[in-house]
């Protein structure tokens, strides 16, 4: 049994109707903002409550959130920004839409609470296309919090003027890259931008701009209501607080499951129903298709915190834990991950454009059995020139996964290359 | 030149009013959108009278529509029925699921049936994994866990509503 589950993003998981404002405040919710408003704290002492807490991003990066909220110049010039990454894809990760389905209200006030500490007029909650129930809950709250004052122009009867709008995306991966998505608010094709300029200095409409991920600022009116202490203690030294964990692929009961970090892998397996009678667990991403693969016996070992995966040479990424059990074909997986990314790669990147699709076309013939001799160090080298010379992180994101799997899986790789492929048609 | 209807130019401007006002080109993605929802894709049409109304280049409209996934430049069925294939699905059988597909319907993805009724898609994860094998019906409503029987109970209740539309 784990204590403190689900005591955060997910504490409604199973309470009615939880995304309308009355259920929202019956559990306490706004009470931080409302008193916020009303005694106006120094911003910098609320930054210094969410370094102790030790919160970091929880899309993917995992980048210390005080840190990134101190790089904020309150007092830039012209209106600043805030904008909640809601656009969910990275394969195997399903978190923030449970949020924004069934805990809008926290997440609103988390955007509002940013908005204050970093001195930001608008907030856009950008949300992926498809979403459309958790868009219409989203908006629904936002209409609430709206009537009841605690969003808009003189909140609350203060001079506080914050400003809040949900966004619908249209389609594509990429705009989960945060100066992407700032490109897409924009009205443009989402390329990811050069940085420098950060975003915080050069964002939306080259105005300062914050941008934070569902799980991030929705984990923000918590912390401040119990305390710092209360949310690193949830957690390791080093791995503050809780983690929604997306746990999916060969599972009894998959679902969206939030631990304290430094919970173990096989507490989390069992959470999720653990593997079906007689199998094991060949292999686990543990933070969506992106980050590199761990092979099961290692990940049975293993505690689910950004040091306990650094350990075992990947990362908690999103939290989307996909677990294949030993029945996997190795490489019909890589090459169903390697599709996929084709497919996303925005094309600006000569590297990312064109190696996806080489990427691509050589782990499906190794899927098909129709590899040709060479093909896998072929495949190595060529994601590790991938890796490290493109704009923004999709690069690493499909290097990683197939240099994880070649060091891991290499035997089971080669099984596809055709057997009467002699050596020298290797070209 | 196509003008776009009363209704869709309100909807448009409750999206415009979300930016600040000189950035109305910030509004396009859902118009685009709004338009495809009244009329069923984006006509060349379409696309000027967008970048007409939000007064920016038919260039700058036409980039943004060929980068993102869910417009459509030519009419589809009347319901599109997208299989997720990205991992967690394609682990719990969602190419059977597609292969199914493709042998009732009589088509391959990219494709609409004959009779108008449906277009096929593969769509990359929907972030809905635990429900996989999972398919999302007219870019917008998720239907989970899918077997070959729920699949085709879907199709059964979607067939059996175009006959009562047109009754």
């Amino acid at each position: 049994m784990i204590e403190h589950l689900n005591t955060v993003c997910y504490r409604f998981k199973s309470v009615e109707n939880s995304w309308t404002l009355p259920v929202y405040l019956e559990h306490g919710g706004y009470a931080v903002w409302k008193e916020i408003v009303k005694t106006a704290p120094d911003p910098k002492d609320l930054i210094e409550v969410i370094k102790r807490s030790g919160l970091r991003g929880r899309g993917g990066a995992g980048f210390p959130t005080g840190l990134k909220w101190s790089f904020m110049d309150r007092n830039a010039p012209g209106p600043k920004y805030l904008i909640c990454n809601s656009d969910e894809g990275e394969p195997g990760t399903f978190k923030d839409r449970q949020i924004l389905t069934t805990n809008p209200h926290q997440l609103i006030e988390g955007m509002l609470i940013a908005s204050y500490v970093m001195g930001l007029d608008v907030g856009y909650n950008f949300l992926r296309g498809e979403f459309a129930l958790p868009f219409q809950r989203c908006e629904s709250a936002l209409a609430e919090a709206r009537a009841a004052g605690l969003v808009g122009a003189s909140i609350l009867g203060s001079k506080l003027n914050i400003e809040i709008h949900n966004i619908l995306g249209a389609g594509s991966y990429i705009v989960g890259e945060e100066t992407a998505m700032i490109e897409a608010l924009e009205g443009k094709r989402a390329y990811p931008r050069y940085k420098p300029p950060f975003p915080a200095v050069h964002g939306l409409y080259g105005q300062p701009t914050t941008v934070n991920n569902t799980e991030t600022l929705a984990s923000v009116p918590m912390i401040l209501a119990q305390g710092a202490d209360w949310f690193s203690g949830l957690g390791t030294e080093k791995s503050g607080g809780t983690k929604m964990f997306s746990v999916s692929g060969h599972v009894n009961n998959p679902g969206v499951f939030e631990i304290p970090l430094g919970t173990s892998f096989e507490s989390l397996l069992a959470l999720a129903g653990g593997l079906q009678e007689g199998r094991s667990c060949l292999v686990v991403i543990p933070g969506g298709t992106s980050m590199r693969v761990v092979p099961g016996a290692e990940m049975l070992t293993s505690e689910m915190s950004y040091e306990g995966m650094e350990a075992v040479g990947s990362a908690i990424g999103s939290g989307g834990l996909i677990v294949m059990d030993d029945r996997t074909d190795i490489a019909q997986a890589l090459a169903v991950m390697m599709e996929f990314y084709q497919h996303e790669s925005c094309g600006q990147c000569t590297p990312c454009r064109e190696g996806s699709g080489w990427v691509s076309a050589l782990t499906a013939r190794l899927a098909q059995g129709l590899g040709k001799p060479g093909d896998i160090d072929r495949l190595y080298a060529i994601a590790k020139q991938i890796e490290g010379r493109t704009i923004c992180a999709f690069g690493e994101a499909i290097s990683w996964p197939v240099t994880s799997f070649i060091q891991h899986f290499r035997p089971q790789l080669e099984v596809g290359i055709a057997s009467n492929e002699s050596s020298e048609n290797c070209t | 030149m196509a003008q776009l209807s009363d209704q869709t130019c309100k909807i448009i401007d409750a999206w415009r009013a979300k930016f600040p006002k000189d950035q109305s080109r910030s509004a396009v993605l859902m118009a685009l959108r709004t338009v495809q929802d009244e009329l069923g894709h984006l006509s060349d049409e379409s696309l000027h009278a967008v970048a007409d109304y939000l007064d920016m280049p038919v260039a700058q409209v036409s980039e943004v529509v060929s980068f993102y996934s869910m417009y459509r430049r030519t009419p589809q069925g009347k319901h599109t029925l997208a299989i997720c294939n990205s991992l967690s699905c394609h682990l719990c059988q969602a190419q059977s699921l597609l292969d199914h597909l493709k042998t009732r319907l009589g088509i391959e993805p990219g494709q609409t049936t004959a009779d108008g009724q449906f277009t096929l898609k593969v769509t990359e994860c929907l972030a809905a994994c635990a429900g996989a094998p999972a398919l999302l019906l007219d870019d917008q409503h998720y239907h989970e866990s899918m077997t070959i029987e729920s699949l085709d109970a879907l199709i059964d209740t979607l067939s059996s509503s175009q006959g009562a539309d047109n009754d």
